[in-house]
């Protein structure tokens, strides 16, 4: 989920006619639900796109420690401190397994990090939001790993086989996440103080829409979807899993007894599902474009800590190769 | 002072040194130079912060005047925090965060071995559990001060000067004083003089490989952290980890 906007590089959909032999052979073990492995044959644009989305899900993940190593050094209990270091661990963890999943395409760490340094990559535009008081490593935990494992329940089936059980993997941990999340909002509204119930509601009011907004533009904004669906890279549309978010978080939102910063979101009987207000998409997109309230920060952390780390790579490198030389001369 | 007495306070020297080398990790989320040193910087934290809860709970049972775990934690002002003061220094680069851990390491791993065999039995099982974890800590830091210490001439210039910083707190890990004394005495601390002779060893042994100088045997050494007398570090340490503690006082539950 931490992907949005990943481009495919195609205007339209390729018919079984214009495709090559090896395009159609590709296209039809996918149909099959087949998974494509690193060393299968397949179409360039369907490597890239992977890149793409791939890395941008690590970086997102890496990029996702910072605004709750905002709260890490202020967590108000030893239970809550180690819970949210656990967390931090495991995105650190999926970062890793992520990008190692990147990788098994021919893509390398270093180069799509500095992508990411330079501006040139994207993570999910939620992390460019503040996390501005406790309660927010609640609602992180809740909202923004709930809208997560909406996106990645869906992709432990996409069609590229170390992507599909990277997703597998994280979604367990992940789930974890989220009703820790949920418990931290739980135990404030039912045993707080005035002050920390209105801390909860706060930090919803600020998290509700840049979570909804992590699913990405609307099916007819989303110009690469369709190539996506079609490679079964995403297996459903932004509409699609943003509707399903909703309406199985309003029913817990209910049950916490705190309300959304929506006037328009109400249950329809006809349809089954909730009906929600329209999004702030020039918001969205001002986000993406590096206009979000965090987005200098966040890039400007990261290089920091790659930069300055420089010469302790260097020395690792170079203590390897002397011991390396040491024992060949042994 | 009484062995009862003695045994709360080594109980929150272990506790506290555990959590404020635990806070000044969490301070390095996000900021380290490779992902996979996050991984194992948070991984390390989260084992010091969960020894030290388990310290702080068996401390909170014999002094048994109404507060927990959490309120040792977080409600104690400077002067009643037992930590070392390595362990509230500063990250600045790597080679201090490493050579910092390095020196900690080496005094937690021989204190926890010999505490395995601690005649209080509750102490002896929190060790062994412990131990596991801070053999995995001593065998990273070690490894890291060497590449540093032999890696290139940078490297070996960074952490030769972290070895310089902070050898001046590393008297206090060693030096017992009347509390270290009576829990020796008790069978329940390890014996002072060992522990002082292990660590040196350690120390010069790695250093060595590391190609690195330690300082001198009979260099001035600051101390205090013991006792309630610390650098000027810790009032912001636990400025930052008690604020919400301290702003929300009323709070029961988090």
């Amino acid at each position: 989920m931490y992907a949005q906007l990943v481009e495919t590089g195609a205007k339209r959909l390729k018919t079984k006619e214009e495709m090559s032999p090896e395009e159609r052979e590709f296209q039809e073990k996918v149909d099959a639900e087949t998974k494509i492995e690193p060393k299968n044959w397949m179409p360039e644009g369907y490597r890239k796109t992977l890149i793409r989305q791939i890395s941008q899900h690590a970086h997102s993940e890496v990029v996702g420690m910072l605004p709750e190593g905002n709260w890490v050094t202020r967590a108000p209990t030893l239970k809550r401190k180690l819970q949210l270091m656990a967390k931090i661990q495991d995105e650190a963890g999926h970062g890793l397994y992520l990008y190692s999943a990147m990788e098994t395409l021919g893509a390398d760490r270093d180069e799509e990090i500095e992508k990411l340094h330079q501006g040139k990559a994207k993570y999910s535009s939620i992390f460019n939001y503040p996390t501005l008081n406790w309660a927010d490593m609640g609602a992180v935990g809740w909202l923004v790993d709930g809208a997560a494992i909406v996106n990645q329940v869906v992709l432990q089936r996409t069609s590229y086989g170390p992507y599909s059980r990277a997703m597998i993997r994280i979604c367990k941990e992940e789930s974890f996440h989220q009703r820790q999340g949920y418990q931290i909002l739980l135990d404030m509204m039912r045993e707080g103080t005035e002050e920390q119930k209105a801390m909860v509601q706060d930090a919803i009011n600020r998290l509700w829409w840049p979570a909804l907004m992590m699913f990405g533009p609307h099916d007819d904004e989303s110009p690469n979807s369709q190539q996506s669906m079609a490679w079964k890279i995403k297996r459903k549309s932004n509409d699609e899993l943003r509707q399903m978010f909703i309406d199985q978080t309003v029913p817990q939102l209910e049950f916490l007894g705190c309300t959304a910063p929506d006037p328009d979101l109400k249950w329809n009987e006809e349809t089954g599902h909730y009906d929600f207000g329209e999004i702030n998409w020039q918001e969205f997109y001002d986000v993406l474009k590096g206009n979000g309230p965090c987005n200098r920060e966040r890039i400007k952390t990261r290089k920091n800590a790659i930069d300055e780390g420089a010469w302790v790579r260097e020395a690792a490198v170079a203590y390897a190769e002397k011991q390396k030389q040491r024992a060949q001369a042994a | 002072m009484t062995q009862a007495e003695a045994l709360k306070e080594y109980l929150l020297r272990l506790a506290d040194s555990d959590m404020i080398l635990g806070q000044r990790l969490c301070e390095l989320c996000g900021k380290a130079p490779a992902l996979e040193e996050e991984m194992a910087l948070m991984n390390v934290a989260l084992d010091l912060v969960g020894q030290a809860r388990n310290w702080y709970e068996y401390a909170a049972e014999l002094i048994d005047d109404g507060r927990d775990a959490d309120k040792l934690c977080f409600r104690r002002d400077a002067h009643d925090y037992r930590n070392l003061l390595l362990t509230e220094q500063p990250n600045e680069d790597y080679a201090v965060t490493m050579g910092r851990q390095f020196f900690f390491d080496v005094y937690h791993y021989f204190t926890l071995k010999s505490l395995t065999e601690s005649s209080d039995e509750r102490i002896a099982g929190i060790a062994a559990k412990s131990l596991k974890e801070v053999t995995y800590h001593l065998r990273r830091s070690s490894e890291w001060v060497k590449r540093l210490g032999d890696g290139t001439e940078e490297s070996h210039r960074r952490m030769q000067d972290a070895v310089d910083i902070l050898w001046r707190f590393t008297g206090e890990l060693i030096t017992p004083d009347d509390t270290d004394r009576v829990m020796a005495e008790a069978g329940i601390g390890p014996d002072p003089d060992q522990l002082a002779k292990d660590w040196r060893g350690m120390v010069n042994e790695v250093l060595t490989q590391a190609t690195l100088t330690p300082g001198a045997e009979d260099a001035w050494m600051y101390m205090g952290g013991k006792h309630g007398e610390h650098t000027e570090h810790l009032g912001f340490i636990l400025a930052e980890m008690q604020f919400l503690q301290r702003a929300y006082p009323d709070a029961t539950t988090w």
